[in-house]
Formats: C-alpha cells, structure tokens, sequence
C-alpha cells in the first residue's frame, strides 16, 4: 500500500506569539515542530506500512527549515520526503496550497493520503479537503480509527456530538483526529537511517506550475495579538461564603447565570 | 482548475447562509449566523438567502425567516438525509454556480468545517475558516476575523474571489430577535446526486446520549483539569454542570491521564470554545489550554495554587480546593 502523508511544519504550541515591526508573526527564535496532527498521521500510515507493505512518502509545502520536520518523520520510519520550497509561495492561501500539493502528489502512486485535521498555526482545517477536491476522490475529516482494505476504508470520524462510521473507496484523504494512535519516537537507528534517505526539494518550476497560477483568493490584511486579559476578584473567603459570593457575582455582576 | 465565479457581466449577488439542523431543530449556529447576515445585508443592501439541505426540510422554512432570511432555497432529497461530503458539495455547487452569490456562510461545526473548503475548491475561491468576527466593509463587501495558533493571534481577511465563503465559530455572534411576522419566499431546487457524489458511506451514527449542550455550542462549560486527581470526580462537575445547563470541559492534562474522554479536551490541540462563561476547575492555564478558551466572555478559576497562571486572566478566582468548593458553588447555583 503506498501512502501519502502531508505534513507541515509549524510553531511549537508552546511558542509565545509576537508581531514583527512588518506587522507578521515573528518567528524569531520559535522552536519548529512537526504539526502535531500530523504526527498522528505519520503514525497510522507506518501501522498500515507495516501490515500491508509499500511506501509511505512524506509530501510538504514550505520553507527550507522545514526539511528538519521532514527528516523527523523519516527517522520515524517515513521512505521517502518531498518538500515545494518557492519564495512565490509566501503568501498562499489554502486554495494554492491545495493546488501546489495536488501537483506533487499527482506525479506519485499512492492509495491513501493522510494527513492531521488542522494545523495548529493558521488553525484553518482546509487544505487536506481542498487537496481531495483537486484530485477529485473522496476525504474523511477528523478520524478517530481507520482499517483499509483493497480498494476500500472503513473509518470512525468525530461529528458533533457523537461519532460516524464511514465506508469509502479508495484513493482517499483521511485527516487524522487525536486518538487515532499514539505517535512513535524516532529510534536512534532511525535518526541514522533517515540521514540517507531521499529528500528531494522542488520549486514551482519543477512542479511545472507557473507563478501566475499560485495567486492566492483570500489576503490578511493586518495581524494583531488578542486584548489581554488581567486577573479580576479574588474571592478569599472561607469555602462556603467564597461560593456563595461567586454564585451572586455571576448572577448579578456578571449577569452570566 | 476551476476558475473563480467574477465575470464581467454577471455581478454576484446576495448573501448566502447554509444552514445545519440536529433533528427537528436548525443548530443554534444557524440561527446566530442568520442574525448577523441579516444586519449585513441591511447595511449593504443585499439580499439573505437561507439554504438548507436534506429530507423534510420544509419545516425549517419559517423559522429561518424568522430570523431574517428573505428567501428560503430547499435541496429536498432522500440521499441528503445524512450529512456526506460528496452529496452535499454537489447539490451546493450546482446551486451556487446557478445564483451566483456575493457571500457563502457557514457555521464552523462537524459539517461546515468538511464541507466549506471542499466546496470552495470547487468553485475556485477562498475562504476563511473559523471567523470570530465578521463586518461589512465597503471596500472588501465582508472583512473576517480569525484566531491563528490557537487564538494567540488574530488575523484580518478578506477575498479577492467570489463568492466570498468563510465557517463562523458558533457563539460568535447573538441570537437576533425571533419574529415570527416576518415571511420568506420558499423555493424548491432540484437536487442532482450522480454515482461519483457516493463514494463515501455512512455506515452507522453513534451519539453521545447528552442533556447537556453540545461542547462548542454550549452558553456555559465547567472544565477539570489535572487537579481532579481521577476519572471518577468528573461526576462533580457534571453535577454542577446539570443543574446551569453547561457542558462539561477537561484540560489536555487530564484527557491525557485518561480520565475524560478526547472530545472533551478544551485547548489548543482540541476543541476552541467561546462560551459566555468558563469554570476552569484544577486547572492551571497552560498557554496551550488557554488558547482554546481565551475568548470566553468571563472566566471563573477554582485552583488550590495561588500562583496558578489561569488566576492572571479569570474574572473571578477561588483559591481553594475544588473538591470543597465545586459542590458547595452547585447548591449555590441551585437556590438561584
């Protein structure tokens, strides 16, 4: 079974967020990780590896640094990795993200795609949609149990509320949920292995994209930190008064009871 | 590659609320996103067009106009009982494609957050997911407002392509006023459904048997989170959680204890929520936890450390035992 994972590389989710004096996000001196969906990803495509054979290959739009992520996943026990570097790609949109990674995997076999629901910088939950939409088979949002079989899937996906079980044909895009697995750490022998294992980094150019088709629909026009909260009442009272208390400020202060 | 809807002769037109329903009812969202468009549309001059997929879906009809919809479209069909990516996005493409409109909303739920990219792909726009704000502008038509990493940032957005499509984050915006003298015009579509749209299957439907509100809908969450020391405390929250009607919450921590279930986790790595209220009870304020419920309109804290980060951002804070406090704030709650 070949498999395809999308993967991004993002802010540590304990990075503290500050503007830059352009007015973007500052990323000096944030420590990168693999987006941590993704890592969910990585690990259900090495189980179904490892029950059905074939390859899995790493697939991810980004900046040069990102070929750290990569070769995370690769020691992990990922095959192969291709990473789109373009400075064209600064500002893209979900919709040319979806475009440019539909170009690549296009030009590899596979069976399945997976990747994380949603990445946890821009937080958006679009592009693995979007990707299945230009490839034109089928997703799956937000899986929480997959078993492939020839030609065919059988998922749990979390709905609102409860959860759905889908069957669906193969090729397609599956997005993975926390609890679908328990990530594996990369081995030592991994790190080692993956030092040697392909890597290749392609431009817009090699994807045979032009710079025109990579125009994004969507545009940020400014970026701004949330107002910061500050510490209210502390109640310090003896347990029974200091709820009493609180009950009466949520009803008659606050106006939230 | 599809190319965006903006042609010179044909000016998009209208704005457009897909609608969502949970077994009789249309889902709060709807309604909340209906109120909102609906000032838009004042303010612009456009026409708001509620949309509704489904069987039986008639029903719906008078209370989204109701709540302000001029015109109610309905995709009546037996294979759109249940929610599918293919099916839906299909009978939605051929109807935008066909009216044409200025903006395409959603609420950003199970269904929307499946479906809004898949069918802006489609139709060759952007989108902007998970708004927390959205305002008429004269110059973009609708100006977005959205979280990134997790809320520890916001960013504005607006569209170059039509429609202008974007998910809303439910309890972003108030319920408007349920008039029920107001009227629609009913239209029927006809729903288009071929062999490719049915790829994907729905098997089986498990919920959750719940009095309690739906995490991300829900007015009001109570949340544990390390300091409940064990699975078997959940109980105290929930009891606190029946009797104001909110939903029970947990931090990261305690999900990866494996006290509480997933879904439940309230954070950066699990579900945002923007409640008009937030008892975070033994929970410490991990930035991560915080950016999933930051913008919660007031935050209680219920923490035995004084020195506990949550202190620095709640409205009210208790520094106690939780165990003491929860079930005496609940008999509290009880006499109100």
């Amino acid at each position: 079974m070949n498999i395809i994972v999308c993967l991004k590389q993002t802010f540590d989710t304990e990075a503290k967020i500050q503007i830059n004096s352009s007015g973007g996000i500052d990323s000096t001196g944030v420590n990168l990780v693999i987006n941590p969906y993704d890592e969910f990803a990585v690990e259900e495509a090495l189980k179904l590896k490892e029950a059905f054979g074939g390859t899995v290959t790493l697939v991810c739009m980004g900046r040069e640094k990102a070929q750290e992520a990569l070769r995370t996943a690769l020691a992990m026990g990922c095959d192969q990795a291709v990473l789109i570097c373009d400075p064209a790609l600064v500002n893209a949109d979900e919709w040319v993200v979806a475009e440019v990674l539909a170009k690549a995997v296009g030009q590899l076999p596979f069976d399945l795609i997976l990747t994380g629901r949603i990445a946890v910088d821009d937080g958006s939950g679009q592009v693995a949609v979007r990707l299945a939409e230009a490839l034109h088979i089928p997703s799956v949002s937000s899986i929480l149990k997959l078993e492939a079989e020839d030609g065919k899937a059988t998922v749990t996906r979390e709905i609102d509320g409860g959860t759905e079980l889908i069957e669906v044909s193969l090729p397609a895009v599956f997005t993975a949920q926390k609890g679908l697995n328990i990530p594996r750490y990369p081995t030592m022998l991994g790190i080692m292995k993956a030092k040697k294992k392909e890597l290749k980094v392609l431009t817009l150019t090699d994807l045979d994209m032009a710079v025109e088709t990579a125009v994004p629909k969507m545009k940020c026009l400014s970026c701004s930190l949330p107002k910061p909260r500050t510490g209210g009442k502390k109640l310090d009272y003896q347990p029974s008064e200091a709820a009493k208390e609180l009950a009466r400020l949520l009803r008659e202060e606050a106006k939230v009871i | 590659m599809l190319e965006g809807l903006v042609t010179e002769d044909i000016k998009p037109e209208g704005i457009y609320v897909i609608l969502e329903s949970a077994g009789m009812e249309i889902r709060k969202v709807s309604l909340e996103l209906l109120s909102k468009c609906r000032e838009i549309a004042d303010l612009s001059g456009e026409v708001l067009t509620a949309v509704i997929a489904g069987k039986e879906t008639e029903r719906f009809a008078q209370k989204a106009a109701a709540y302000g919809a001029d015109r109610v479209i309905l995709l009546e069909d037996d294979r759109l009982a249940l929610y599918t990516t293919g099916a839906y996005t299909s009978v939605l493409n051929r109807l935008i494609r066909k009216e044409n409109p200025k903006a395409v909303i959603l609420g950003n739920t199970a269904v929307g957050k499946d479906l809004a990219p898949r069918l802006a792909q489609r139709l060759g726009t952007g989108m902007a997911s998970d708004c927390t704000g959205m305002e008429w502008d004269e110059r973009y038509f609708i100006k977005f407002s959205r979280p990134v990493y997790g809320g520890k940032a916001f960013l504005e957005a607006v569209s170059d392509a039509y429609p202008i499509m974007a998910t809303i984050r439910p309890n972003t915006f108030a319920l408007g006023v349920e008039d029920d003298n107001r009227s629609a015009e009913v239209i029927r579509e006809s729903t288009e459904i071929d062999g490719e749209d049915l790829r994907a299957i729905v098997k089986d439907i498990a919920m959750t048997v719940s009095q309690r509100p739906e995490l991300i809908e829900a007015d009001i969450i109570i949340s544990g989170g390390r300091g409940m020391k064990g699975p078997e405390n959940y109980q105290i929250l929930e009891a606190c959680a029946d009797v104001i009607g909110a939903a029970v919450g947990a931090s990261r921590a305690a999900v990866d204890a494996g006290w509480i279930e997933q879904k439940f986790q309230v954070g950066q790595t699990g579900k945002t929520v923007s409640p008009t209220l937030y008892i975070a009870c033994g929970i410490s304020g991990a930035i991560q936890h915080l950016a999933g419920m930051g913008s919660s309109k007031v935050i209680v804290a219920i923490n035995k450390d004084p020195d506990a980060n949550i202190f620095n951002l709640a409205d009210y804070g208790i520094v106690g035992d939780l165990f003491e406090i929860v079930p005496l704030l609940t008999e509290e709650f009880r006499k109100l």
